[in-house]
């Protein structure tokens, strides 16, 4: 039996049009109308009480990547960063396209893991891009979503066959957008710094042609497809127009890709080294309007831990990707202190936006919801030590960065899974 | 003359240095010049000290001058190429590095295929790290010898045209010497082929175009650039045939040019493609001058990087 | 720091005419070369030959000569000497060679001067002139001929001053 009072927070609770300070109250696993009795009071005065926070795009390595992190390990760094749940990639060893697989990560993630996970399956089996993975059976075993993310489904036929198919559950289909001919083997955004620094370009174009291409398919089959990690001005611009013919699709983008820009690869630190690249300022100002606008649903980090020994090495050979839930919070309220983002806007895309697009009973503060609750000190000034960090990995390009703004509390159904 | 003093531990780019250390650079490299036309062709200035020469991308000819002027100045050689470095049996160049350490190497000087791979090294060692071409990022002697022998012969480097022909994208003599030529006050102009000559380049301060007898007319100095086969992913243009036809160097396009532009190539040509073979021989072409200016451009780089006490 | 100047342009003048005439009595071959040590050694190298020159009537070559390459103390030192160029444009091979340098101190740059100048050839003979000897010998050398003695303690500086590099003839000690 736990129980709660947040006393005196300013309460953000979009689904519900709130922005008041008061208390909230959690009994049992539920939020409450009435404090119970021998309730734990926590003083939340001058912090922002939000509905626990929702990264839909993390890769937890597990299975087969537990050096890289653990269900555990990646679980702990997202109740630190204020995540309450986190929906997790399909390309484990083996890859998440069969009900066993999503079976064992629900089954490690009920005995080892912090907050929510919710698996995604496999577009195609083992991610190559040829036949369709069991979707339906993908479904049956609960996986929130399908996508080959880390690959892209290539031909255009077999995508739109998987959108028909997926269609029929109302699954939504997460795209990893990269052209694979137009990517080909670079390693850093075309433009000024890759040519500068002699690295292989890998055009933006590589992502707009996918993100066209995924806009012209769930038009043409009703089904929803979300581009993951968006990282080009033009992709963003042909979002905002097929949203605005009413197409669905939405889109996320990643902290990285809205505070990094190319130009950091003049250290050719691999932790610089992502996939899509960090690409140019206009890309970045066009990430922003597109957040502004909505074009852009919801924020995620693509947390996609490396071991050390695998990311000090060349650039070119270095594998993509980084670490990011412990740094995503603080990262996105820059954009609210830039004046991209209202406070509202921001706790939209990290709760009721990537619900809704997931079909999950999460994201609000409504009585009786589940007690899945964040709780943010925004004015929190604090250094990013990576050393520090929960994850097994170490690969995060924000290490000694001052950030401002923290989760203080994350509790999951109920439990204070993090405090500081 | 210039005042600045050397400061730096290696020499990873052009980009990062200014003009004045580019000229002391060059003005130290004339005295090094001496040494090699005398009949003892050595001076004891780095004995006792070690130079690696780690070459994890075959390349004979850039290592055999930077082992001779190591030898030049007294210094111990050692050669680890890539077949017989450990790196092939899986050891990450990190690893080689620290071990290159423990045998107290002083200078390592290392091509690698992957650009940054210097700037890598240079971050991790005590030792001076010389860059000797890293992927198509920079190959800073290179630039070095080719404005040591632009200076020779032309006097100046500042107000001079200076066309770079061919495959810019995949070179990294192209980008070091853009860098430097225009920050010694160059017009630099690029050509060939525009998926080997993106626009982009137009972003580093130089002029992009691809009217190939309009460029040649005005140029002071040819620079061409050799076709990298190996570094091209797919096929930039056609055939070599065409290539050879709308952006080499034939003796009618060379008729057209100065009477006083100089011929250069960083080597080694492909006779018949970017360059007609006979002009490769002719006498503007500085082709083994070049050689010989980079021997002692690369003698006073060593000197100046490995020369001082170590901090 | 106070100054004090040893040697005026006059005192200077007399000096390399003395030393210049200790050089005809030594009765020199048709083989005399004269080589300045860089920097100041230049300027002196080619009043000196020229004296010579008024002296006997004859023409000597003269050479400047760069000894950064052949220091000893580079491992020592934080800031690397500019390295200069050297000119001698004629052979070494038997000449009778006057190294000429301004102040006479450790001897090490003469020794890294031989050194030098025996790389570029196999002189007959090497004989060295100084305007100033200022003591304190770390190696076996000594000078055929001297401007001035001048005792010295080690913390003092003697600096050498040239119309042609400094825009005026001095000798000065530093304390």
């Amino acid at each position: 039996m736990s129980a709660l009072i947040l006393r005196n927070g300013r309460v953000i609770d979009p689904a519900n049009n709130v922005d008041v300070v008061r208390d909230v109250y959690v009994s049992d696993d539920k939020i409450s109308a009435t404090p119970a009795a021998g309730a734990r009071l926590v003083d939340a005065t001058g912090c922002w009480v939000v509905p626990g926070l929702i990264d839909m795009h993390v890769h937890l390595r597990e299975p087969g990547g537990s050096a890289k992190e653990t269900i555990a390990t990646g679980t702990r760094c997202a109740a630190r960063g204020g995540f309450t749940s986190v929906v997790c990639m399909p390309n484990t060893s083996p890859p998440a396209d069969n009900p066993g697989t999503i079976a064992l990560i629900r089954q490690r993630a009920e005995e080892t893991a912090m907050v929510n996970v919710y698996p995604t399956g496999a577009i195609t089996r083992e991610l190559k891009g040829e036949e369709l993975a069991p979707i339906g059976s993908l479904k049956r075993a609960g996986v929130v979503a399908i996508t080959d993310d880390g690959r892209c489904v290539q031909n255009n036929d077999l995508m739109r066959r998987a959108l028909q198919y997926a269609g029929m559950f109302g699954l939504p289909v997460l795209d990893h957008c990269q052209d694979y001919q137009l990517s080909a083997d670079g390693v850093a955004h075309e433009g000024h710094w890759s040519l500068a620094l002699g690295l292989r370009g890998w055009p933006a174009l590589a992502e707009d042609v996918i993100v066209m291409r995924d806009i012209l398919l769930a038009e043409d089959t009703g089904t929803h497809v979300h581009c993951q990690h968006i990282s080009s001005g033009r992709a963003v611009r042909l979002l905002r127009e097929a949203k605005r013919r009413g197409v669905p699709v939405s889109a996320e983008v990643c902290p990285h890709h809205f505070t990094l820009t190319d130009e950091w690869l003049k250290t050719f630190d691999a932790n610089f080294k992502m996939n899509p690249p960090l690409r140019s300022e206009a890309d970045r100002q066009a990430l922003w309007e597109g957040l502004t606008d909505g074009t852009i649903d919801c924020i995620a980090s693509d947390h996609a831990p490396h071991c050390p020994f695998e990311k000090e090495v060349e650039f070119d050979v270095a594998p993509f990707g980084i670490i990011g839930l412990e740094t995503e919070l603080a990262l996105s309220l820059e954009l609210v202190r830039k004046k991209i983002l209202t406070v509202r806007q921001l706790v939209e895309k990290f709760t009721v936006n990537p619900a809704r697009i997931l079909g999950l009973s999460k994201g609000t503060l409504s009585v009786g919801a589940d007690a899945d609750i964040t709780v943010i000190d925004a004015e929190r000034d604090w250094v990013y030590d990576v050393g520090q960090s929960a994850s097994k990995s170490r690969n995060s390009p924000f290490h000694g960065w001052k950030l401002r703004g923290k989760a203080i509390m994350t509790i999951v159904g109920g439990k204070v899974v993090w405090e500081e | 003359m210039t005042t600045v003093q050397w400061q730096r531990k290696d020499l990873v780019g052009i980009y990062e240095l200014s003009a004045a250390e580019i000229e002391l650079v060059l003005d130290t490299a004339r005295a090094f010049k001496q040494v090699g036309q005398r009949a003892i062709k050595k001076v004891p200035t780095l004995r006792g000290k070690t130079l690696v020469n780690l070459f994890i991308e075959p390349s004979t000819r850039t290592r055999t001058s930077f082992e001779l002027a190591a030898k030049r100045l007294s210094a111990d050689v050692i050669n680890i190429d890539t077949t017989a470095s450990s790196l092939v049996k899986g050891e990450t160049l990190k690893d080689t590095a620290k071990n290159l350490e423990a045998l107290n190497a002083d200078i390592i000087v290392i091509r690698h295929s992957a650009a940054g791979a210097a700037h890598f090294l240079a971050s991790r060692l005590r030792a001076s790290v010389i860059n000797a071409g890293d992927g198509a990022h920079e190959h800073p002697t290179q630039a070095l010898l080719d404005a040591f022998t632009i200076r020779e012969k032309k006097g100046r480097i500042a107000g001079l045209n200076v066309l770079i022909l061919g495959d810019i994208l995949y070179s990294r003599v192209a980008r070091s010497n853009i860098w430097l030529l225009t920050k010694l006050g160059a017009r630099v102009t690029l050509s060939g082929p525009a998926t080997l000559v993106p626009r982009q380049f137009e972003s580093f301060g130089c002029r992009v175009t691809y009217d190939l007898d309009g460029a040649l007319a005005e140029a002071d100095v040819i620079n061409l650039l050799r076709i990298q086969h190996e570094r091209q992913r797919r096929s930039a243009f056609p055939s070599i045939g065409e290539y050879s036809t709308l952006f080499g160097l034939t003796k009618e396009r060379f008729a057209r040019t100065k009477p006083d532009a100089l011929i250069m190539h960083p080597g080694p040509i492909n006779r018949g493609v970017e360059i007609d073979s006979d002009l490769a021989d002719c006498e503007r072409s500085v082709i083994l001058e070049q050689v010989t200016n980079g021997l002692a451009v690369r003698m006073a780089v060593l000197f100046l990087c490995a020369g001082g006490a170590r901090t | 720091m106070n100054p004090v100047v040893i040697m005026d342009a006059a005192a200077i003048d007399r000096s390399i005419t003395r030393m210049a005439h200790e050089i005809v009595e030594q009765n020199p071959s048709a083989e005399l070369a004269f080589v300045g040590i860089h920097t100041h050694g230049v300027p002196l190298a080619q009043r000196l030959a020229r004296k010579v020159q008024s002296i006997c009537g004859r023409e000597f070559p003269v050479g400047s000569l760069d000894i950064t390459m052949h220091r000893d103390d580079l491992d020592l030192r934080r800031d690397l000497p500019r390295v200069s160029a050297s000119h001698i444009p004629w052979d070494v091979n038997g000449r009778e060679v006057v190294l000429v340098d301004d102040v006479l101190f450790t001897g090490r740059s003469v020794r890294a001067a031989m050194d030098a100048l025996i790389d570029l050839g196999r002189p007959r003979r090497i004989l060295l002139a100084v305007l100033v000897d200022r003591g304190h010998r770390e190696l076996p050398i000594r000078a055929d001929f001297v401007g001035k003695n001048i005792p010295t303690a080690l913390t003092e500086r003697v600096r050498v001053r040239l119309r042609e590099v400094d825009q005026v003839d001095e000798v000065v000690v530093e304390k």
